[in-house]
């Protein structure tokens, strides 16, 4: 590995080089961006959640005043798949004379028998999101092994019924966009995760060449892999700046967040695991359902797709049998989330391996170490035991006395990581200054800090001769920051730039290391033109596969059924670390996002008018100050690795950490996330059952995971995230 | 809203507020968010209450002339009187560093502070802020230089995407104002009312002590390779 050994920069606590900037408010967001003369842009959506629109009239808010362009989403008649679809947009001059506008806009339509509820949409006689097509798509199935055979042989076998609900992204800044066509350029402002996906998106949608679109994003207020395209809202932005002949910013309200910009998709998992005496894994079966919405039926002309996932994760039985099944319902659609698939497999696999290990009588950690095939995750374990003190905290479950129910619980989690395809330009001044422009973009994790902490290193300067210029379409192209790539996608090309810069000013200063202490008079010898000079992402610098493993201690009020987590450590690596502080915040993000996974997080449908019932964060509760754990970071340094992600592995774990963990407090598992007072309370039978859950109650779940086994099989394609390239 | 409108010296534009200080929105407000008051206003009370309010001049529909001081710096606008402070703020008055997240308090990213006490601008109307100081956090650096906790927030990195960060650094200034060595549990009741969805609340939190001079160690175990070297 050709990184340095000795550094100045490189793996210390280096505070974000954008932080002064974003506390003091100056820091400007695309929500903040004010051109002069833009106007208003919001949507008009659909109040059902089927219907038939036949028409739409926009005369009357057309001429409201103030309205300065009016469009439709869709020509002609269509149909509404979930209540929140786009129908129309408006812009004007103020924010109020739109909503008054909105007010005016006709919709003639006829409203649909609809479905928001997984479980009564796999039934054969529900009504069809698509009409004329299964809701329930064809099952992923997997088979390896003589399976019926392995269980049959097995010392124990462990049975677990699971659910894990939809979760909303719900960034802080909504998605939006300020969209201006000047003449045959369009240059869009957005919130977005990928600032050339964006471009490239707008070009083809708009029917604008490439080079005549600039998409830039200067600071943004997280995604979560929401943020990856434009979105409707984009193009609806778009195409309202073009009818008004003026610029339009959109942004989304927090209500249209929870309605239309995706979602983690749900599941419900029926897992059956088998051991032989040794505490080895012989066989694992597992029936699944889950729905990612109405939409990504929307490519197969019905039924559904994508909401499936690793099974049996991280682990290796010899013999397993997989069958996951997708199921559209009349609700916005998913997308990808923070570690897509990884959190909803984890869930199950980690509830049936505890399950197993109670009926073994074996140590939850033992099991772990005895059957990881990973030996990073296995020491992992090993180094987190002892740091929690694992031994002494570690109950039979439910032996914890008294009405508060203390207990603990562990879990493993894997991603692919990698990254790779980033260029980057430098450019060295006389004066000594040097300015690092990449197009990637920072959601938070500290990506523009890293381009400078690898440019100060390389050149052996301070850090605030380094000016960093990211986030604009114009740069030298990046990859969207997804999969938790953009740190090893570009610190190897401003690595590879920076190498470059060297060897030019050796060239062009005749000195022999134009570093440090020579770096002024190097630069002086430049003159009038500066140094421009490029660098590309190169093997050898960075790689892929991060484990992490996380433990929970939780403490269970038995009789109001409120769960509180009292502790979370958290043991991950990730090669070579470039800043310990933004690497910390970020596994703290993770733990707190997989917290509100576990205890909190759930948007719930309401059957009888199909709405959602919780889009806002009035209802859709977010983690907040109150509700910290201790958290506490082993990072191990492996910078032999080179350097990898870590966004997010951190977050895989928790929740199935603090599920497991209750479950140990308690003596009998809560079956459905997220573990909220009346579902406690259900298991321990203090009131009925499956007043929410449904995981429960098997009488509720029997016929999907039915009709899951007969429906027909599908190509097992091994999910986003990759957890067995980690091995 | 704690603070009574009525209680300031009369802005221009303050015709929205009873001679008495209780405004018809106020009054109405009360009744609606609290049966008890109602109740226990007995209902006399409640139909002078009512004849009072109903004999209030309303102001609007159209725009209006409102007065704010932001920093310390008069300016008068014109806006329609159901113009919120937040889209005043960041819309008339170019100071975008409140942010708009939620937009029904319940967030805290738009915090301002109102006579020194945080509220969210996103709701309260601007012309209920007239005659008040309006302290956005445009208004916290002085002359540039960073307050101190400002400079832990960064130092501490008490931020991750920053959406948040301006609510944040708005309640926690209000906060080691009154209180300047807030305990852990302090500072967390203080914040309470601000979500941070990147999760940057343990940094926050260590901000805020680092800032009155407390110890706010970091929480993270580096292991060198060394000492957890993989067969
Ligand atoms: S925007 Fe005001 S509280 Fe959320
Ligand atoms: S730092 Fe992103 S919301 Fe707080």
């Amino acid at each position: 590995m050709p990184w340095p050994k000795e550094t100045r920069w490189l793996g210390k606590e280096t505070p974000r080089v954008d932080g002064p900037a974003k506390v003091t408010g100056r820091a400007k967001f695309t929500s903040d961006i004010v051109l002069p003369g833009v106007l208003h842009g919001a949507i008009l959506r659909a109040k059902w959640p089927a219907a038939h629109v036949k028409s739409v009239n926009l005369e009357k808010a057309r001429r409201a005043p103030g309205i300065k362009a009016a469009i439709l989403v869709n020509e002609g008649e269509f149909e509404v798949r979930y209540a929140g679809q786009e129908i129309a947009a408006l812009a004007g001059t103020s924010k109020q004379a739109v909503l008054d506008a909105l007010a005016l806009i006709e919709v003639s339509a006829e409203p649909a028998a609809f479905v928001v509820k997984e479980l009564e949409a796999v039934k054969a006689d529900a009504p069809q999101v698509f009409a004329g097509k299964a809701n329930l798509t064809e099952g992923a199935a997997k088979e390896t092994g003589e399976v019926a055979a392995a269980f049959a042989a097995a010392a124990a076998v462990a049975e677990a019924t699971v659910s894990t609900p939809i979760q909303l992204h719900q960034p802080m800044e909504p998605h939006g966009h300020t969209v201006q066509i000047d003449g045959d350029e369009l240059t869009a402002w957005s919130s977005t995760q990928g600032v050339f996906a964006c471009r490239d998106s707008f070009a083809k949608s708009m029917n604008f060449p490439q080079s005549k679109v600039r998409v830039t994003c200067e600071h943004m207020g997280g995604g979560f892999g929401s943020k990856f395209n434009p979105g409707v809202e984009g193009l609806l932005c778009a195409k309202l700046a073009q009818a008004a002949g003026a610029p339009v910013k959109l942004m989304l309200t927090r209500a249209e967040e929870g309605l239309a910009v995706g979602n983690r998709p749900s599941s419900f998992q029926k897992l059956k695991l088998a051991a032989d005496a040794e505490g080895k894994l012989t066989a694992f079966e597992i029936y699944s359902v889950g729905t990612p919405g109405f939409a990504a039926g929307a490519n197969q002309g019905g039924g559904s797709g994508g909401a499936s996932f690793p099974a049996p994760y991280i682990y290796k039985p010899a013999a397993t049998r997989v069958k996951q099944g997708s199921v559209a319902v009349n609700a916005g659609q998913s997308c990808a989330f923070r570690a897509p698939g990884h959190p909803v497999a984890s869930v199950g696999m980690e509830a049936v391996l505890d399950e197993l290990a109670v009926k073994l009588g074996v140590d939850p950690v033992e099991i772990r170490i005895k059957n990881d095939p990973h030996e990073i995750r296995r020491k992992e374990y090993a180094l987190g035991a002892e740091k929690f003190g694992w031994k002494e905290k570690y109950r039979k479950p439910g032996a914890s006395p008294g009405p508060v129910k203390t207990g603990v619980g562990v879990a493993g989690a894997a991603w692919m990581s990698g990254g790779r395809g980033t260029q980057a330009e430098i450019q060295v001044n006389a004066d000594g200054t040097v300015e690092v422009r990449v197009g990637t973009q920072d959601l938070g994790t500290g990506s523009r800090t890293v381009v400078q902490v690898v440019a100060a290193e390389m050149l052996g300067l301070d850090r605030d001769r380094i000016t960093v210029r990211i986030g604009d379409s114009r740069f030298p192209p990046s990859g969207s920051s997804g999969g938790s790539q953009t740190t090893a996608a570009v610190s190897p090309a401003i690595f590879d730039a920076c190498e470059n810069v060297l060897a030019e000013l050796k060239k062009v200063s005749g000195l022999d290391d134009p570093r440090g202490a020579n770096w002024k008079a190097a630069c002086a010898k430049l003159g009038s033109a500066p140094l421009q000079v490029r660098g590309k992402w190169r093997e050898g610098l960075s790689t892929g596969g991060a484990g992490g493993v996380q433990f929970a201690e939780v403490g269970v009020d038995t009789d109001m059924g409120a769960v509180k987590v009292k502790k979370v450590l958290v043991v991950q690596d990730c090669g070579l670390v470039v800043n310990k502080l933004t690497c910390e915040s970020q596994i703290n993000g993770g733990v707190i996002m997989g917290l509100g996974y576990a205890l909190y997080e759930q948007r719930v449908m309401d059957a009888r008018t199909g709405f959602v019932l919780n889009p806002t964060l009035e209802n859709y509760k977010l983690p907040g100050a109150a509700d910290l754990p201790e958290i506490q970071i082993m990072l191990l340094d492996m910078p032999e690795r080179g350097v990898i992600g870590v966004g997010e592995p951190c977050t895989v774990p928790t929740a199935s950490a603090i599920a497991n963990a209750v479950a140990n407090a308690l003596g009998v598992r809560v079956p459905d996330l997220p573990l909220t007072p009346d579902r406690v309370l259900a298991a321990l039978g203090k009131v009925p059952k499956g007043a929410t859950g449904t995981a429960a109650r098997p009488d509720a779940t029997a016929g999907a995971f039915a009709a899951v086994a007969a429906a027909p099989e599908a190509e097992w394609v091994e999910s986003n995230g990759g957890c067995h390239s980690y091995t | 809203m704690k603070r009574n409108p009525g209680d300031a010296a009369a802005p221009s534009g303050s015709e929205v507020f009873l001679a008495s200080g209780l405004s018809r929105r106020t009054f109405l407000k009360s009744l609606g968010t609290s049966a008890v008051t109602a109740a226990a206003m007995g209902a006399e009370q409640v139909s002078q209450g009512l004849a009072q309010a109903n004999a209030e001049r309303p102001v609007g529909p159209g725009a209006v002339p409102v007065t704010l001081t932001v920093n310390g710096e008069k300016k008068t606008f014109r806006l329609e009187p159901r113009v919120t402070l937040l889209e005043a703020l960041r819309g008339e008055a170019g100071l975008t560093g409140a942010k708009e997240a939620c937009d029904r308090a319940t967030c805290g990213a738009c915090t301002v502070l109102l006579d020194g006490t945080p509220v969210y601008a996103c709701s309260m109307l601007a012309i209920e802020a007239q005659g008040a100081e309006i302290t956005t956090i445009e208004g916290i650096a002085k002359n540039g230089e960073l307050s101190a906790l400002q400079k832990a927030m960064v130092d501490k990195d008490g931020l991750q995407c920053g959406y948040c960060s301006p609510g944040m650094v708005m309640v926690l200034t209000a906060l080691l104002r009154k209180n300047p060595r807030p305990t852990e549990a302090e500072v967390r009741h203080a914040i309470a009312g601000n979500l941070c969805r990147c999760g940057s609340y343990p940094r926050i939190v260590a901000a805020a002590r680092a800032a009155s001079g407390q110890s706010a160690g970091t929480k993270l175990t580096f292991i060198s390779s060394h000492d957890h070297a993989v067969a």
